[in-house]
This record gives C-alpha cells, structure tokens and sequence, in this order.
C-alpha cells in the first residue's frame, strides 16, 4: 500500500535546489493544493529568475518564464487571455520585492486575479548569496559582508505589510515552513489563495518564510531554527489583509 | 493637378476641423488627398496648422511648406507663412482677428471678416466654415458635395450642428 | 471593394489590428502614439477584447508576453523611448519564439528628444532591440493604407514565423489622416497546440514558454534553430517599392516619411532631366539587398534619405557593397528633410557619381 506519492501535478523528475532549501516543501504544497482542486489543465504557472526559475519544469501544468520581476505582468497576460485558467506566479525576494515591485505593486492595485507565492528567505540564492530587499539588520552576505547597514541601505522591505495598504489587493497572508504545524498552516493559505481566483475574489498573495542554508552558511536545522528565531520576530506570521472577511464583518 | 492647402490659426478655431472637411470632400469628388496636422503642445492653446493635398494623383509628402492656398486665421499665421506661398498663390485673411494687410503683390489675397460674419449670423464658433466656404467660391473648387462631405465629420446624431456648418459654409461662399 | 475611409494612421491601424483578430492590447501613455491606446481603449470593451494600460512600458509588453504565451493575438505601441524599456521583453519574446506586434510611432531622441517624427531607432529595431541573437520582422508604412495592411500583415508574419514584429511607423504616419480601405480579408489561423500555454485540460503534455538554456550547446542549437527561419524569412519575406527606377542614373533610398518626400523630390528632378529614382524598403528586416545590389550595377549613386543622423546608410552600403558612392541626404531631432534638401543631394549625387 502507497500511503506517500508524488502529487500529481509535480513532475517526476529530481529538482535541483540545495539539501535542505524549502523550496521543495513549497512546491510539493503548491502542487498538492492544485490536485485537490482538480485545476491542473487549466492551470498556468509563470516561474521567475532566481533559485525556482527552473520551476516551470517541476510543474505539470502550462509553465511560462518570465523576466526578471515581470512574473505580475506576464501573469496579467495570461490571465486576460484565458479568464476561465488559473494563473500563479512563484517568486523569490528579489523578484518581487526589489526588481519586480512595480509590477507587483500594480498587479495587487488592480486586484488582478492571479495568485501569487511569495518566496522571502532573506536572500539572492541563484547569484551566490547577495543582498536581498528582505535581508535583515545586519544580516550578513556576499555584498552586505559587514552585515545589513540600515544607514547606507536601509531597512527591509516588508511586502505584506506594504501591499495591505493597496486598496486592490484581496487576500495577504504571511506563513512560514519551519515546522510541521507552519508547513500545515502554509498549505491552508495557498489553497485559499488558489480558491480566491477560482472564485474570482482577486489578488491574493502568500508569502513564505524560508529558508536557504547553503548561502546562509547553516545546517538546515540550524537554517530552520535561525528562520524561527530571527525572521518570524521581523516578519510575524498572520493575515495582513482579508478583503471578504472584513466585507463580512 | 495638385492642390497644396495650409490652414493656420489658435487652437480651438476648427483649424483641423475645416481642414477635414476639404479632404473628405476631396475625396468624395474622386481625388488623392492627404490630410496633416502640427501636434504636440503647441495644440494646446497655441498656433495649430494643418496641411491639406488633394491630388489627381498619388501623394507624395504629405507635408506642405509652400501651399498653393494659405488659410490665415490669426496674425501669427500669416506672419509666418506668407512669404511661403508659392506666386500666383491665393491667401484667405479673417480680417476680423488681422489688421494688416498682406505684404505681397504676386498673389491674389481674399480679406472675409469671417469671425464677426459668423457671429452676427449666430455661428460664434464657425468662423473657420466662413472662411473655408469663401475658399470655395474664390478658388478652383466646386460648391458641390458640401452636405455629403459635412455629413461624413459631423455625425447624424448632431443634426444643429451639421446644419449650422452647411449654414456657415453657405454665408462664406456669398460673401 | 469597401468604401474609402479618411482616417488618421494610428486609428487606422488599431481598427486594422481589430481586424486582424488580435483582442489583447497593452499599453502606456506615450506622444505621439497615444490615439492607438485612446482607439483601443473604446473598441476593446465593446468586441469583448482587452485594453490595459500597464504600469509601466516594461510592464505593458510583459504582459504581450503572457497574452502570446497563450496562444492569443497581442500588442503594444509606444514611440521610442518606451520602446528602448521594452528591449528587455522583446529579446524574451524572441528567445521563447512567441509572436507579437509591436508598434513604434518614432520620435526624436537620444533621451527624452523630443515629440515631433524621426527615424532615429532605425538601428534599435534592425539590430539591437535587446540583448542576444535575434532578429525581429521590421515593416516600414509609407501611407496610411501600408499601416493598415502592414498591420494586418505582421499579425501574419509574427504567427508565421512565432517571431515578435515590429512596426516602425514615425510621428507623421500616425497623424495623418489619408483615404484608406480596411478591406482586409479572411485572417488565417495558426496550431499553436504544440506550445501555446493555455491549460493542458489533462489532455496533452504541459507546454513551457521558455527562453533559458543553461547548457551552452542546447541554447546554440535553439539560436542555430532561429538563424535558420530567419534565412527562410530573408528569402521569402523581403517587401519593397520602387519608383521610376527604370532607367535611374542616381537611386534614392527612403522609407515612411523620407519616402513620401523623396517621391516629390524625384518628381521635380525628373522636370529637370535628371534620371532618378527611389527604391523604398518595406521590409527593413529583412532588407532588401538583392535588388538594391542589383541597382548597384546600373546606377551611378545612392542616395540615402533618413531623419537620422546615417543609419539607414549602412544597410545601403552593405547592401550594394560600396560598390557605388552612397550619399547622406538627413535631418534629425523631429525635422524632416525638404523636397529641395532631396532635390540638392540629387544634383549633387548627379555631379559627384559622374565618373563612376
């Protein structure tokens, strides 16, 4: 008896990420959400540039590369075209939060359909270890290599926070996947976030705290615990904006 | 046979109004015509030009820098575009908003008070009609096909106004 | 034969993109290309296609992107400084062969320029439309009519080849108004089942839209792949006209507006006894350098009418080989080069080429 498979809309083949990086809990919760939504011919995927910009041959639906950012925008076309299909994005911090802000931005004002997963794990992966948007105060890295100096860069952007000030925007959440009952937790957000479009509710977006050992120089324990006790403080975990609830009210 | 026409003025007096209805009625009557306007701030309160062609054969540059027929409709107008009419060309003068006389003597100059015509008959705003009705008459052009090439820039749904244009078309061309 | 029409070549052109099926536009507010968004803006509502103005021009043509990506007929225009941001989609739409129409209504540059017509992206759209190894399809309209056709063309070209195709209109095309015919025909449908992303419906295999290849190999294969329509567009796809060029001594090359004036200019030499002619690219990529390298042999000059500052010179030269003197006939910033600028380069063409 199988009591452990693949989710369907996963592709059978090995990723690529680090030992430890969650993006492939992220990817497996995406795709088990699309299975039990029974959407994955109808679902197209738009895949950034960063460490998942090879995720569009993870998925089993339709899969788009983007620009670098463009993810919104490019799901924006999609999405227009075939109104009936369910569009995602998936994208790092610095896709959405630095190259791609404007897109993102507007994307959200517009309450565009689409849903996005939002990656922040504090740091540029497929570069080597840069800098990110998200970086914490003095959180070190090949280009912050004194640690985060929030007087010359600056203090992080939290994106949550900043779009739950978009009118547009329908539904913000923000989860993490450092443990058993957060992975659960992070599931029942990205499937509200793919409910909401099925239902034509908006632009929902959920962003996941995670982790990436290799450029953080940790065991994926310690990666694990470092999220736990450094970002969930910085980036509490909750809804930040839930348009039809509040309408409920 | 090439008619080269600059109609010239304020933003705001139908410049590229009157312009429109010479080459659709240029067009109705079986001619090549081409039709341009300046663009960009300037069309904001400013001078506005338009450059009309028709022709009895394929246009060339649709841009007119020394028309056959000049429309002047304001001082700035004729100041710069009067010595760019070709001789034995034809300037139209609103001698309600220019005083002045045209300086040359090697073209035939036709002077129509046509903002105070177009007021006093009720046309505030059609002046330009006044003038191009008078173009009408005074130069080599038919008085046919004014209702159909009116017809064609003025919808049906504004009835007073296509008849108020006929109107002031009709005025000029007596004048 | 329907009815002649006067209208203005940007709204000409946006009812003949309508025309040619495509239901998705995108775009940002630019002079002097602004009435192809306004036109689209009050269309798109009423025949149940879409009009959006983007962010941002990078934005608008990564949302063509998207909207190409699956399967649908979709644009964009901006005049040149918004097409310079949208270099970086145009290179990805290249690289993930998705076919699009991308209008460029010139304007002055370099920098903001300026807002009256030029043909300073004449390199822009030939060679450097962004970063890689590409090309796209350039049509270049000399009327009002050849915006409509040529629109309703490129939508052709750009499913034909799955290639992006760039219109390279300028200021003066798009305002003014001429007699057109929107006359346009049957528009023919293209399978694009093997790749368009538009759901699976669990019936088929999962398309990807992709432009990354990271094993070097794979990725000069595609290039080597693309270079290879790219010869068959060069052989079959080449569009130009000439101009009483029949027995022309001296041969005139222009598109767009340089053309309409050069046309004048051949004309008045004619009167004079001078024997030129003009030989106008449609196509300026691909170019026509067949028949211009045929010129070559016969006449005794070129000359090349641009508003620019000479780069439609070196597509003559390397068509013809330098094999005749190529003189430079331009203005630039947004003016326009005169009947009689034309007419003084073709006397001087009818001097200087004399011994050749």
């Amino acid at each position: 008896m199988i009591v452990f498979d693949k989710p369907k809309a996963l592709a059978d083949v090995p990723l690529h990420y680090c030992p430890g990086c969650t993006h492939g809990i992220v990817h497996r919760l995406v795709a088990e959400v699309i299975d039990e939504l029974g959407i994955e011919g109808k679902t197209v995927g738009v895949a950034p540039v960063g460490c998942s910009v090879f995720a569009y041959n993870y998925f089993n639906c339709d899969m788009i590369e983007a620009a670098h950012g463009r993810a919104p925008a490019v799901a924006t076309g999609v999405k227009r075209a075939d109104p009936d299909n369910i569009v995602f994005t998936y994208q790092g911090d610095g896709d959405l939060a630095s190259i791609g802000t404007c897109e993102t931005v507007h994307a959200a004002a517009r309450n565009e359909n689409i849903t996005i997963i939002f990656i922040n794990n504090t740091i540029y992966g497929m570069t080597g270890g840069q800098m990110a948007p998200t970086s914490l105060p003095g959180q070190i890295t090949q280009t912050s290599p004194y640690g985060r100096d929030v007087n010359t860069v600056g203090l992080p952007i939290k994106v949550c926070e900043m779009l739950s000030q978009v009118d547009g925007a329908s539904y913000l959440e923000r989860v993490a996947v450092n443990n058993v009952k957060n992975v659960r937790n992070a599931k029942k957000a990205i499937k509200r976030a793919f409910q909401n479009q099925l239902e034509g509710k908006g632009f929902s977006l959920i962003e996941v705290l995670s982790t990436c050992p290799t450029n953080w120089g940790l065991t994926p324990d310690k990666a694990l615990k470092w999220l736990e006790e450094n970002m969930i403080p910085y980036y509490p975990l909750g809804v930040y904006k839930d348009k039809y609830s509040e309408e409920g009210k | 046979m090439t008619k080269s026409i600059l109609l010239a003025g304020f933003g705001g007096q139908g410049i590229l109004f009157s312009g429109k209805f010479l080459a659709y009625k240029g067009l109705i009557e079986g001619n090549e015509v081409s039709w341009l306007p300046s663009y960009g701030p300037e069309m904001r309160g400013g001078t506005c030009n338009c450059s009309v062609i028709l022709s009895d054969r394929q246009i060339g540059s649709p841009i007119v820098t020394n028309p056959d027929i000049l429309i002047a409709m304001n001082l700035p107008s004729l100041d710069k575009f009067e010595n760019a009419v070709v001789p034995g060309g034809q300037i139209f003068v609103d001698s309600t908003l220019i005083e002045r006389k045209v300086n040359r003597d090697d073209v035939d100059v036709f002077y129509i008070p046509a903002t105070r015509l177009a007021s006093e008959n009720g046309f505030q705003t059609l002046a330009n009609m006044v003038m191009i009705g008078h173009l009408l008459s005074k130069g080599d052009f038919t008085r046919d096909n004014i209702d159909t090439a009116m017809g064609k820039i003025v919808s049906a749904k504004r009835q007073n106004l296509l008849d108020s244009n006929i109107a002031a078309v009709e005025l000029g061309y007596n004048y | 034969m329907a009815e002649k029409v006067l209208m203005k070549g940007n709204e000409a052109l946006a009812e003949a993109a309508i025309m040619a099926g495509c239901r998705h536009y995108f775009g940002y507010p630019i002079t002097p290309q602004t009435e192809i968004a306004a036109y689209m803006a009050k269309r798109m509502p009423k025949i149940g296609g879409t009009f959006l103005q983007a962010e941002s021009e990078i934005a608008a043509i990564n949302m063509v992107y998207g909207a190409a990506a699956a399967g649908k007929r979709a644009m964009t225009s901006s005049s040149s400084p918004g097409i310079a941001l949208k270099s970086e989609g145009l290179s990805y739409l290249a690289g993930s062969d998705l076919p699009a129409l991308i209008i460029n209504v010139q304007r002055g540059g370099p920098g903001l320029g300026g807002i009256q017509p030029s043909q300073s992206d004449y390199f822009h759209a030939t060679r450097g439309a962004g970063h890689g190894d590409f090309h796209m399809i350039v049509l270049a309209p000399a009327s009002v009519q050849e915006m409509v056709d040529l629109t309703f063309k490129g939508f052709d070209l750009a499913d034909k080849y799955r290639s992006p195709v760039m219109l390279l209109s300028d200021g003066t095309m798009g305002q003014m108004m001429e007699p057109v015919s929107l006359d346009m025909g049957e528009v023919k449908e293209y399978d694009k089942s093997s790749w368009a992303t538009n759901g699976t419906k669990c019936e088929r295999e999962h398309n990807v839209v992709n432009s990354l290849f990271i094993q070097p190999d794979e990725l000069e294969r595609y290039n080597f792949e693309r270079y290879e329509r790219y010869a068959h567009i060069e052989a079959n796809e080449v569009m130009y006209s000439e101009y009483c060029m029949d027995d022309a001594e001296i041969c005139i090359v222009a598109y767009g507006v340089a053309a309409r004036v050069s046309q004048n200019a051949v004309d008045k030499a004619r009167e004079q006894g001078i024997k030129v002619g003009m030989i106008r690219p449609i196509t300026l990529w691909p170019f026509p350098k067949a028949v211009l390298n045929a010129a070559a042999d016969k006449v005794k000059a070129f000359i090349s009418v641009e508003l620019s500052m000479g780069q439609l010179i070196e597509d003559v030269q390397l068509a013809t080989s330098c094999k005749k003197p190529v003189l430079l006939c331009n203005r630039t910033g947004g003016m326009i080069p005169t009947t009689e600028d034309v007419l003084a380069s073709i006397n001087k063409a009818n001097s200087v080429g004399g011994d050749k």
